[in-house]
């Protein structure tokens, strides 16, 4: 130990020129004795010349030193790497690199590390490695640490903290020192100190080590012998099912094993003996009652081993003790380990928690964004338009269109949002001209309508932009994930469509309520024979409401597709959640479509949460839930009261 | 009482008369009588026609006549389908297995047999456990009765819970539009016990009759659609003729005068609701030994949407009109996106009906919506008026 | 004599608006009865709440001699235990023949079951007939209920109601759109149904009420103003204040 921190010490004290007229070769004759026959002790002499000499031929050297590759030639008494070529033998200079072949292999002295020098060798490689003074060697040289997390490594890491210089990768080479300390500490004392240290570390490498710590191994004894640090002992049938328990005594060769079933069957079938085995007739072995009798039959007559009953098997559980030892010895070490390790599943869950809120909270921006266009125009005009997932889909692609003649994603984003609403403006303006207006108050016949000019614009949009998916590419800066901690972190984009979906929430709350425009549409909302008898025209309100949600569709459209694929299809995705969020959340009531997002949304990363493998399951267990709570909230969560609702 | 329900209603007469002629005439020019103008594949594509024009009967009868647009019909007709296709594929496999485990030394045990099954029918899923819903897969009498309850239990209860919260109009329509999407997400995963998006396959090999041709058991379909078309339309021109017409069509021109009449509402929905479900159901099971395949796509909200334009483009609030609608569209897209169309050169563009008709299709159903609301049926309505 | 109908203390608030405020009212087994009231007096909520379309805040409705509650009462189990309502705007099911739309609601038993085994009968169509033939439509019970004029339709409604049997019609606003004559007619319909059961008439005009000849209700702000003869409500001096004299102003 100390002499590792002297050697760490004086790499850092390093001076190049000190050693620049030494040759490697120099420092080996010095010592050739060490060389050549290397001891324990006698090895740390020329490690720490090698170390000081600062040659950048010393690695290499070290490598095939531990490797056994050095052999000393005989005629000039010099030390060559050696590597066999086929009879000949070819002899590398240390420090020129020149290469020669030598044929006559009785003037080679080998050098023979012994086990324990070959250690010392590698501490001092990997010594070499961390204070290279290139960062990305050191970097490699710490990750190769962190993959195999060897107790070797602990020294040399921590000899090179000190001389790191870059103060991340110090930072990083800390922590590591400690997740090592925790594993490998001389003292028990020392371990749990660094076990303790590693509890406020949320990550997965932290955790990785605490559950080594507490790597346990499934036990079977009469008793549980005295000193066993022992992690659990099972109860047979809640904890392991007895066939587990009767599995795991045969395994520890405490009970004989089992005749399986396909063994009683391949012990009939070699003792056939016309159409009879053990006297039962052939015909009778289709059952496993029947099997066992004539295997019975067989083991009586000693051809096969006989079968363990269920009282033997019940028996010999009984005997037994079953339990989980710690492969770790020390219980204080394990029970300091279990507490920080819980400490952190604490943190984690809380973190988890508050991630998945984050989720949810931009799985509901996405579905507001969806769904409020909708909402409007359901609600304003009571129109269920089914192409409404088709005009996301517009603006996707009018986004994707942009980027091929915008090369810039940032100026490319900034045109494609307005131009999609434009877009889309004027394409439910167009639907509601040629369409809609001649279906009002014939709801069902709207409904398919609409979903004619579905089938028909997803079709077209496939014919013009073929099947496969499409990029929309995001400014560089949406990139990456605002990173909270090792749990949390929420990237860019998800933000980005949070933002918008407060500013649309703001925008349309402030056209509903503080314009003309809202006045009238909220007028021609709650009567719209009223609305129509007192100026408003309910012609032009309908027709620019319908603009209106079908542009927002379109600028939902941009958004989605920066973080999902643009597909023809990718509107047919949208559109049944839409309408759950409409129906949920209440018909005509921006607060209501809010309210069915966010409902929607947290929902189903709750349900994703609670079963992480399957998001077809959630989605199945949503709409289920959907349909009971439509049962008990017919009109939706903000529900509009009185008369005009009752109708 | 039938007496004067048939004679009352000549049209049911009239089409009872031309659905066998057809079946006589198509019957006689199959591959089976020697004749072969109609190929075994088209004698299959005709026996699913009327598949639909069964299902699509039902679907007039549930929104023509009692103005609930369903958006869930083909999911009924879909798990009659799995239904039946559950006990086909079993006792398919299953004597497949028993010939494979025949030649064995010794006698296998039921448990090996059903382990080995499991395996062929379950391995491309990763599993060889047979799943709770398949408890009666290997007796065709209870599946065949599966056929009519799972969508009658299904319809029952999702129906009950929507019509008693007076869930109405298009409320209703997406609610059941959520119940097929939940449904095919449902079997859409591996775990679900019906093979995932496998789907079952090779059903339209019929266990014990392997060593009959195709030519004939198509035809056996062909004939045995055409019967439950003929039985289902008498039955709903029964159901839909009479006072249980007029309470039917009354609901759905004026629900709440219906009820202050003093009917209970919920209760005919409910019958109409699982009766179509149930007659969707058999038509499935008809359906899909002749399609050989059936996978959760099928299920897809998309296939109830288009069962709705067929029966809108035929005609709702008539029989026939549906069955006209039915065949007529599914007919065509199968023209249409089986190649069977010429492409239009344009010049500059060929036109490839593979890639146009969905198009034309939206847009044509957007007119017959717009112009023609009656449908195909309506043209009838005319003509009967020029003669009179 | 005990009541067919006891309203008591019925209370029902919209958003914060009081339709009905305390109403209290009772009908008597065979009777003529008018309720009169300005717009917004809450004739038509009142119907509501007997029908069973609307549950009030708070207060009982009393029925029949079982005094049973109609609160806690479908639509149609209401309708069954015999209660008919006539709506303001005629409502008859215009894709159907006037014999249909009086068979359906012909008094017969309401299960799917029993609809759908139902037969047709001699007595029924003799009913159906007396029926039509006292709304003056027996010559057009197989035209489509959709063709008939204005008046005919009410009277179709009317008929429907009759068919029914109810022990208690509510008549909301019958005359409406009617000629003279036609009038006369429902006047002399609604009274004859009258003598076996209570008829609780709604109507605006004066003349048909006055014709029809009976007690008066007056509904003010969701609860009743006055009660009496014609003649009597209309020379008291709170009704016309709220009421005659606005209408007359």
């Amino acid at each position: 130990m100390l002499r590792m921190l002297s050697l760490a010490l004086m790499l850092c004290l390093m001076v190049p020129t000190t050693a620049a007229a030494q040759t490697l070769q120099d420092i080996l004759q010095t010592h050739q004795d060490e060389v050549l026959k290397p001891g324990r002790r006698s090895v740390g002499v020329v490690l720490d010349d090698l170390v000081a000499s600062g040659l950048p031929q010393a690695l290499p050297f070290l490598e095939a030193w531990r490797d056994r590759e050095i052999v000393q030639l005989g005629s000039d008494g010099l030390f060559y790497r050696a590597a066999e070529d086929g009879d000949a033998i070819t002899l590398t200079d240390l420090d020129t690199g020149e290469v020669f072949t030598q044929v006559d292999d009785a003037d080679l002295t080998e050098t023979r590390p012994n086990g324990g020098v070959r250690r010392a060798i590698g501490d001092a490689l990997v010594q070499f490695q961390l204070s290279d003074p290139d960062i990305a060697k050191r970097r490699t040289a710490v990750d190769a640490i962190a993959r195999t997390m060897d107790a070797s490594q602990r020294a040399p890491l921590i000899g090179s903290i000190d001389g790191e210089t870059d103060p991340v990768l110090k930072e990083i080479k800390t922590r590591l020192a400690g997740m090592l300390g925790a594993l490998f500490a001389e003292t028990a004392d020392a371990r749990i100190v660094a076990i303790n240290d590693l509890s406020g570390d949320l990550s997965v490498d932290v955790r990785g080590v605490l559950n080594t710590i507490l790597a346990t191994d499934a036990q079977v004894a009469a008793t549980v012998p005295d000193g066993a640090n022992v992690a659990q002992v099972l109860v047979v049938g809640t904890d392991l099912t007895p066939t587990e328990a009767y599995a795991r005594l045969v395994v520890a060769e405490l009970a004989p094993p089992l005749v399986t079933k396909s063994q009683i069957r391949d012990a009939l079938v070699t003792n056939i003996n016309g159409d009879e085995v053990g006297g039962i007739p052939v015909a009778s072995l289709d059952t496993d009652a029947g099997r066992a009798l004539a295997y019975d039959m067989l083991a009586g007559e000693g051809i096969a081993p006989p079968r363990v009953n269920e009282t033997a098997q019940a028996d010999a559980i009984a005997a037994h003790t079953f339990y989980l030892q710690y492969a770790e010895p020390n219980p204080a070490i394990t029970d300091a380990a279990r507490t920080a390790l819980t400490d952190i599943e604490t943190k984690v869950a809380m973190s988890q928690a508050v991630d998945l809120g984050l989720d949810a909270l931009s799985l509901a921006s996405i579905y507001f964004l969806a769904a409020i266009g909708l909402a409007i125009t359901f609600g304003v005009m009571g129109v269920i338009n089914m192409a409404h997932g088709e005009f996301i889909m517009m603006g996707a692609y009018t986004g994707f269109v942009v980027q091929q003649f915008v090369p810039d994603y940032t100026l490319s984003i900034i045109i494609a949002l307005p131009l999609a609403f434009a877009i889309t403006f004027g394409a439910g303006v167009t639907m509601e001209r040629l369409v809609i207006r001649h279906l009002y108050h014939r709801p069902l016949e709207t409904l398919l309508a609409t979903f004619g000019i579905s089938i028909a614009l997803q079709q077209l949009a496939k014919n013009i932009f073929g099947t496969q998916a499409r990029p929309l590419t995001s400014p560089e800066w949406l990139d990456g994930a605002l990173v909270f901690n090792d749990v949390i972190a929420i990237s860019y984009i998800r933000i980005a469509i949070f933002v918008l979906a407060l500013i649309f929430l703001t925008l349309i709350l402030f056209v509903l309520k503080r314009t003309r425009l809202g006045l009238e549409v909220r007028a021609v909302t709650q009567n719209p024979g009223m609305a129509a008898s007192m100026g408003i025209n309910p012609d032009r309100i309908n027709m620019l409401t319908f603009g209106l949600g079908s542009g927002i569709a379109g600028i939902a459209g941009v958004a989605i597709g920066l973080y999902a694929k643009v597909t023809s299809e990718m509107g047919a995705d949208y559109i049944v959640q839409s309408f759950m969020t409409v129906v949920v959340g209440g018909v005509g009531n921006v607060w209501g479509t809010l309210a069915g997002a966010s409902l929607i949304g947290f929902l189903q990363k709750g349900i994703e949460w609670l079963n992480p493998s399957n998001t077809l399951a959630a989605q199945t267990y949503m709409i289920l839930f959907i349909i009971l709570f439509i049962q008990f909230r017919p009109k939706g969560i903000v529900a509009l009261k009185g008369r005009a609702a009752a109708d | 009482m039938r007496k004067s329900f048939l004679a009352e209603n000549p049209s049911v007469l009239w089409f009872i008369a031309v659905l066998a002629v057809f079946t006589v005439v198509v019957t006689l020019l199959s591959e089976v009588t020697g004749v072969g103008l109609i190929s075994t594949s088209f004698v299959k594509t005709l026996g699913k026609t009327l598949c639909l024009c069964l299902v699509a009967i039902a679907m007039d009868v549930v929104w023509g006549y009692c103005g609930i647009l369903s958006l869930g019909h083909f999911a009924f007709f879909g798990i009659g389908g799995y239904a039946i296709g559950m006990w086909l594929m079993y006792a398919r496999t299953e004597g497949i297995v028993i010939e494979s485990l025949a030649g064995q030394p010794i006698p296998p045990t039921s448990a090996e047999v059903s382990d080995a099954i499991g395996n062929q029918i379950f391995g491309v899923v990763g599993s060889s456990e047979f799943p709770w819903i398949w408890a009666f897969a290997d007796n065709l009498f209870l599946q065949l009765l599966m056929v009519v309850l799972v969508p009658g239990l299904l319809a029952l209860v999702f129906g009950w819970l929507a019509f008693r919260s007076r869930v109405t109009g298009v409320y209703l329509s997406i609610l059941t539009q959520a119940m097929t999407l939940a449904l095919a997400l449902y079997l859409f995963q591996n775990d679900s016990g019906l093979r995932g998006n496998n789907g079952l396959s090779g059903l339209q090999n019929i266990p014990g009759f392997e060593n009959t041709s195709q030519a004939v058991i198509s035809v056996i379909f062909f004939i045995a659609s055409a019967l439950a078309l003929a039985a289902g339309y008498i039955f709903f021109a029964w159901i839909v003729s009479g006072k249980m017409g007029s309470v039917v069509k009354g609901i759905r021109d004026n629900e709440a005068r219906v009820r202050f009449l003093g009917y209970h509402v919920e209760s005919y929905k409910l019958f109409i609701f699982t009766a179509t479900a149930v007659v969707a159901g058999i038509a499935g099971a008809l359906y899909y030994p002749q399609a050989g395949i059936i996978n959760p796509g099928e299920i897809a909200p998309i296939a109830s949407i288009y069962l709705a334009v067929w029966v809108a483009i035929g005609g709702r609030g008539r029989l026939y009109g549906a069955v006209i609608g039915a065949a007529f569209v599914s007919l065509l897209s199968s023209w249409f996106t089986g190649g069977g169309a010429p492409d239009i050169n344009l010049g500059f563009y060929v036109v490839q009906w593979t890639d146009w008709w969905l198009v034309l299709l939206g847009l044509s159903f957007v007119a017959v919506t717009l112009f023609f609301p009656k449908g195909i049926g309506g043209l009838f309505d005319l003509l009967v008026r020029k003669q009179s | 004599m005990s009541m067919l109908l006891e309203v008591s203390g019925v209370t029902v608030t919209f958003d914060g608006f009081r339709a009905i405020n305390n109403l209290s009212i009772n009908f008597a087994k065979s009777e003529l009865r008018a309720i009169i009231g300005p717009n917004g007096a809450g004739k038509t909520t009142f119907m509501d709440i007997v029908t069973g379309k609307t549950k009030p805040d708070e207060g009982t409705v009393i029925w029949g001699d079982r005094n049973v509650s109609l609160l806690g009462m479908s639509e149609s189990q209401i309708a069954r235990e015999g209660i008919g309502r006539k709506f303001q705007k005629p409502t008859v099911f215009e894709a159907q023949t006037v014999r249909q739309n009086l068979a359906m609601a012909l008094k017969t038993p309401r299960g799917p079951f029993a609809v759908l085994m139902h037969k047709k009968t001699k007595p029924n169509a003799e009913r159906i007939e007396a029926v039509a033939d006292q709304i003056g439509l027996l010559d057009s019970l197989t035209r489509v209920a959709g063709e008939l004029s204005h008046g005919q339709k009410q009277w179709l409604e009317i008929g429907m109601l009759l068919a029914q049997e109810p022990r208690l019609m509510l008549v909301d606003e019958p005359a409406a759109g009617m000629t003279p004559e036609e009038r006369e007619k429902t006047t002399d319909i609604l009274k004859e149904a009258a003598k076996t059961r209570a008829v609780v008439v709604v109507e605006h005009d004066m003349e048909f009420v006055r014709r029809l000849d009976c007690k008066v209700t007056v509904l003010h702000e969701g609860a009743v103003l006055a009660e009496g003869s014609l003649d009597h409500v209309t020379s008291n001096q709170t009704v016309i204040d709220v009421y005659l004299g606005r209408a007359h102003a």
